[in-house]
């Protein structure tokens, strides 16, 4: 302690020195030398305002840095005005500033609460896997399906109805397939989704996951025929319920001059690109 | 190009036709129905009636509605077990109203003649809009265990 307390004087002897020195060297300067050299301080007598907090609003979710645009934005290939689809995209675009519709894929888990005046409370919740988005504009609709009660039950939601109060996301992912009506035909364990499911939390950057189930389905007759071409089918294990030789069948039902028919060609990448900068737009409005 | 003249043609056949009796030209076939006689049901209730295993599913005889069409609310004349049992419409394949659900199966509910259910509980989901059926089938509804 005592030799602490001693080295401890010294230490401020020697301060008390070389502040007496400094002072006096500050003396003999100019004051401009002196003036600069007080500015390469910290505390500089010019005002610097302090930086600005940065405020992470936790409540509202993070706008997803992904570039996504809603499929029911791209108008199909018609002889309309283009003024039509213009004004439905300024109808949709108020809706949204209204009802939050977040980014969802077919395959995505999803938990839509409806206005409904016979429900008891008046809301009716529903929870299940999109199997399917359709239409264009303001009647885009997607299908829920989930299994209650070993009863399979599919509810068709108008993405732009009134009737709509809430759309959660709760699991965002997607399929080997943008339709999945074969899950009908399928086991049922692929269809049930858990109706207090908690939200999986996902990154609003990087890549959308893609989940690359195959699924497995109920003995044949199906509701339509999902092993021909035309549906083009990915997430079915065919090896399980059918013969190769039946697989080859189906085949004969192929066209492959299709994707070569240039009259079905409809490349909408700019028409994309205008449309999501328009919609950024007049979102941030 | 053709369409002005087939109709030219038609209209032409239609003016003789006309005079000698009013016939139609074209078959009609039924429309696409949801529930309609010879379909095959299954019943939600947990009556004895429609639970007993029989060697031929439950078939619908006849529809009281104006069409022969049956929706959901609309009451048939099932054949059970080789008796004719009136039931409710809980539920159909067919897709009907976008906000409203859609069953993988055809649900129907075992009734009185007087509207009272046979059985005493239903599992599985019921549409929401049956509840506008208050006044006749409220004892249905009061049995319905969940609401979709």
């Amino acid at each position: 302690m005592a030799a602490c307390t001693k080295r401890l004087d010294r230490f401020i002897i020697s301060l008390r020195l070389l502040r007496n020195l400094q002072l006096q060297n500050e003396r003999f300067l100019s004051t401009s030398q002196c003036l600069r050299a007080a500015g390469n301080d910290s505390e500089s007598p010019k005002f610097v305002p302090p930086s600005k907090p940065v405020i992470v609003d936790k409540t509202q979710t993070v706008a997803s840095l992904r570039k996504f645009l809603s499929p029911e934005f791209i108008p199909p290939r018609q002889r309309t005005d283009p003024l039509k689809f213009s004004i439905e995209r300024k109808d949709m675009i108020r809706r949204r500033k209204v009802l939050n519709i977040p980014e969802f894929y077919v395959g995505s888990i999803l938990a839509v609460t409806m206005a409904d005046p016979n429900a008891s409370g008046k809301t009716n919740s529903f929870v299940g896997i999109c199997i399917q988005r359709g239409g264009k504009g303001l009647g885009a609709t997607f299908v829920l399906r989930n299994i209650i009660n070993n009863q399979g039950v599919e509810i068709c939601y108008e993405l732009y109805s009134p009737r709509i109060q809430k759309i959660e996301v709760l699991k965002l992912e997607k399929r080997l397939d943008d339709n999945l009506m074969y899950l009908r035909d399928a086991l049922p364990e692929y269809s049930t989704v858990d109706p207090e499911m908690k939200p999986v939390p996902f990154s609003p950057t990087g890549e959308v996951p893609v989940n690359k189930i195959k699924v497995r389905m109920r003995p044949k007759p199906w509701s339509k025929r999902w092993e021909r071409p035309k549906f083009n089918i990915q997430g079915i294990r065919f090896d399980l319920s059918l013969t190769p030789e039946q697989m080859e069948h189906a085949q004969k039902w192929a066209q492959p001059w299709l994707e070569y028919d240039m009259l079905k060609e409809y490349d909408t990448s700019k028409l994309e690109e205008q449309i999501i900068k328009e919609v950024q737009q007049e979102m941030s409005k | 190009m053709a369409l002005p003249w087939l109709s030219r043609s038609l209209s032409g056949l239609l003016l003789e036709t006309a005079s000698l009796n009013c016939q139609r030209n074209f078959s009609v076939s039924a429309v696409a129905a949801a529930i309609q006689k010879m379909t095959r049901v299954r019943v939600v209730d947990n009556s004895s009636l429609g639970n007993t295993p029989y060697h031929r599913p439950p078939r619908v005889i006849h529809v009281y509605t104006k069409n022969g069409v049956g929706k959901v609310g609309d009451r048939v004349l099932l054949a059970i077990k080789g008796q004719k049992k009136k039931a409710l419409i809980v539920g159909h394949k067919m897709p009907g109203e976008r906000m409203a659900p859609r069953f993988d199966s055809n649900n129907v509910v075992l009734i009185e003649d007087n509207g009272n259910p046979t059985g005493t509980r239903i599992k599985v989901p019921v549409p929401t809009h049956l509840r506008k059926l208050e006044g006749d089938y409220s004892k249905v509804l009061a049995i319905a265990g969940s609401f979709v």
